[in-house]
């Protein structure tokens, strides 16, 4: 994992100093909430509908088992007892006070975190395939270029006042986890036909209410090129980007409105007179940050382990948790395991303060201190030798880190929603609590297979719904929650923005909708092979309205 | 009876409170002060700027409420929540016990 230097450790240091002077300048009265509101958004801290959020950012959703232990105790100290996990790699505290965020800060800066650029019209932290270093698909680790790309986002000044947010995502692999193609800019590894390897860079993807699938505006880019490349499109919006218009500020507006071609010779322009400036990057600076993400030391074990077949051949409950929750790993002997935080009943995302001090144990005892966060608001272990995962299992089991669903119906991406957020038009959370209850046998789910249901309190889409294969998304009707549901979404290799099925529907009528759809395509698959989002591409929506609305007007005037 | 409601979030804690008819703040919406016409909700709200320059509370707004015969009850959704200080979920992580709101 990457070390802070000297550099990194005194800017963070300054950063929680300054702020502290911040809220008592604040707490004192010199500073009016206009006046407060642009800095403390600056250090990840919302007002939400009951309290502050603070927002922490987990840099590419990379984490050490003692930055999970820090956050335990902040939830504990500070909170009440939990963390909610963020389909952007971060975790979010719900319940903190205004006067004591400097000290939460300086707890984080005490284990290298703090809540810088996770809030505000600038360059976030980036985003990566939570397999980095570990997937055996992987053209190369993404984390040395995340890192890089933190380097020089972080408190860019260029950049510190650009139209809207901006989101970069990047992936290493060849399978998309890391929803490249609904990022403002997404960064996918790729080897050129020489050989060598670069970026394809996508830009002008997005989720909110006007949906992009992000076009490709370079091909393939050498990887020395990569800061200045990204310093040209950020340059060609930050200056060309509207700010008349909130709806229309990111990226995608302009992408769409200048056209992609004319877009990207813009941004090529302005490459061309940077490239070999200062952003180059000189190969030792890249061996120098690819040395903190160098493999840990891995043994050398068999590809298959004699333990972990006995144990599977006697506990179908865990050969089903293999299945579903862990992945195979790119060196013999290890597994990448995925710990569900989707309970039955639970919030999608969220951990106890004890669960995250139990995780960041095993992590210590079973995968080299490491883990990450995954956008479907998971945990993972990324280095777990598979004669260890049948006691992982059962520890994990013990504190109900254990359900096998990772990729099903009820591994739910979900936003905070209205129980929580001042932006929602409706909640998020007790409808994926719905639905967990109604699909809650792990038989049922598998035999439905690989779906993706997201699901957001507002248009915002932070929690997905677009790029759900069934999206469900809340909307206000005079006061009252409604919820309108898409299909088709996929934010995979096969990226896809869902299409709305027909009128929204009320938050009793929710879970019997998805089950209606889960019918029709179990009824219409030609083989459990074809997946969700396969038979849906083939049959289309029709069948499914039918089903859904058929001659029934009841439902009808529910919200056109 | 349709009436609003002045309310705002605490600026120590974030907490949700309302304006009483003491001209105070309570986290209980029950003591919220209906106002019954545009001018006197409007004069109310004028009345919280004080507060505000007191570093008292955070964004005060007017909200709907109904009086009922059982009291005043919020109503709209988000509102609803509001009022009742948690999330509307059963917390089934956490301990939910040191930290509330106040």
């Amino acid at each position: 994992m990457y070390r802070y230097d000297e550099f990194d450790a005194t800017f963070v240091a300054e950063r929680v100093k300054q702020f502290r002077g911040q809220v008592a300048r604040r707490l004192a009265g010199e500073l009016t909430e206009d006046e407060f509101r642009p800095l403390r958004l600056q250090n990840g801290l919302y007002l939400q509908l009951h309290a502050y959020m603070l927002r922490i950012a987990i840099p590419y959703g990379s984490l050490s088992s003692k930055q999970l232990r820090k956050l335990a105790f902040i939830a504990r100290r500070y909170d009440k007892g939990f963390g909610h996990f963020t389909t952007r790699q971060n975790i979010q505290f719900n319940w903190p006070h205004l006067d004591e965020i400097p000290d939460i800060l300086d707890h984080l800066a005490s284990v290298e975190m703090h809540a810088i650029q996770t809030s505000g019209n600038c360059i976030r932290d980036v985003t990566a395939d939570h397999f980095a270093g570990v997937a055996p698909d992987e053209v190369e680790d993404p984390r040395i270029w995340a890192e890089i790309i933190r380097q020089w986002s972080t408190l860019h000044p260029e950049f510190a006042f650009l139209p809207r947010k901006f989101k970069i995502a990047v992936t290493g692999a060849s399978h998309d986890r890391a929803a490249v193609k609904f990022h403002d800019i997404g960064l996918k590894m790729v080897r050129s036909e020489t050989g060598e390897v670069g970026f394809e860079v996508i830009v002008g993807g997005g989720m909110g209410r006007t949906p992009a699938i992000g076009p490709t505006i370079r091909a393939f880019l050498p990887k020395q090129h990569l800061l200045s490349y990204l310093e040209a499109v950020l340059r060609v919006y930050n200056l060309l980007g509207r700010r008349d218009n909130l709806y229309k500020a990111r990226i995608k507006i302009l992408v769409a409105a200048t056209g992609t071609q004319e877009f990207a010779r813009l941004v090529e322009e302005e490459w061309a007179r940077i490239k070999d400036g200062a952003l180059a990057l000189p190969a030792d600076e890249i061996d120098r940050i690819q040395r903190y993400f160098a493999p840990p030391q891995y043994e050398h074990l068999p590809a298959i382990s004699p333990e972990l077949e006995a144990a599977k051949l006697g506990n179908p409950e865990f050969a089903r948790w293999l299945r579903t929750n862990t992945h195979p790993h790119k060196v013999d002997g290890y597994s990448i395991v995925t710990v569900s935080l989707k309970p039955e009943g639970g919030a999608p995302g969220d951990a106890s303060a004890d669960q995250m001090d139990l995780v960041a144990d095993l992590a210590d005892e079973y995968s080299f201190k490491e883990l990450r966060v995954t956008h479907h608001q998971n945990l993972v272990l990324p280095n777990v030798r598979k004669q260890d995962l049948h006691a992982l299992w059962q520890r994990l089991a013990a504190v109900r880190l254990a359900q096998p669903n990772v990729g099903f119906l009820t591994d739910i991406i979900a936003c905070p929603g209205l129980d929580y957020c001042n932006l929602a038009n409706a909640r998020s959370i007790p409808i994926a609590q719905r639905i967990q209850r109604r699909f809650n046998d792990f038989r049922r789910l598998e035999e439905i297979g690989d779906l993706r249901l997201n699901i957001s309190g507002c248009i915002n889409a932070c929690g997905h719904h677009h790029a759900g294969n069934i999206g469900i998304l809340g909307v206000d009707k005079q006061g009252e929650e409604f919820y309108q549901i898409t299909l088709g979404g996929s934010s995979r290799d096969d990226s896809s923005i869902g299409k709305i099925v027909g009128p929204a529907f009320a938050i009793d009528q929710v879970a019997d909708a998805v089950e209606t759809i889960v019918n029709v395509y179990l009824e219409k698959r030609t083989s459990r092979d074809e997946r969700f989002l396969e038979t849906y591409r083939r049959i289309g929506l029709d069948p499914f309205k039918e089903k859904l609305y058929g001659n029934s007007q009841a439902r009808r005037p529910a919200a056109e | 009876m349709t009436v609003q409601i002045v309310t705002a979030n605490r600026l120590r804690d974030g907490a949700v409170v309302y304006l009483t008819a003491e001209r105070g703040w309570s986290e209980d919406f029950r003591a919220s002060l209906p106002l019954r016409d545009e001018a006197t909700a409007k004069a109310a709200l004028d009345g919280t700027a004080a507060d505000v320059k007191a570093r008292k509370v955070v964004g005060p707004y007017l909200a709907e409420a109904e009086e009922t015969p059982e009291g005043l009850k919020p109503n709209s959704a988000r509102e609803r929540i509001r009022a009742s200080r948690f999330p509307t979920i059963t917390p089934d992580v956490g301990s939910w016990t040191g930290r509330i709101a106040g």
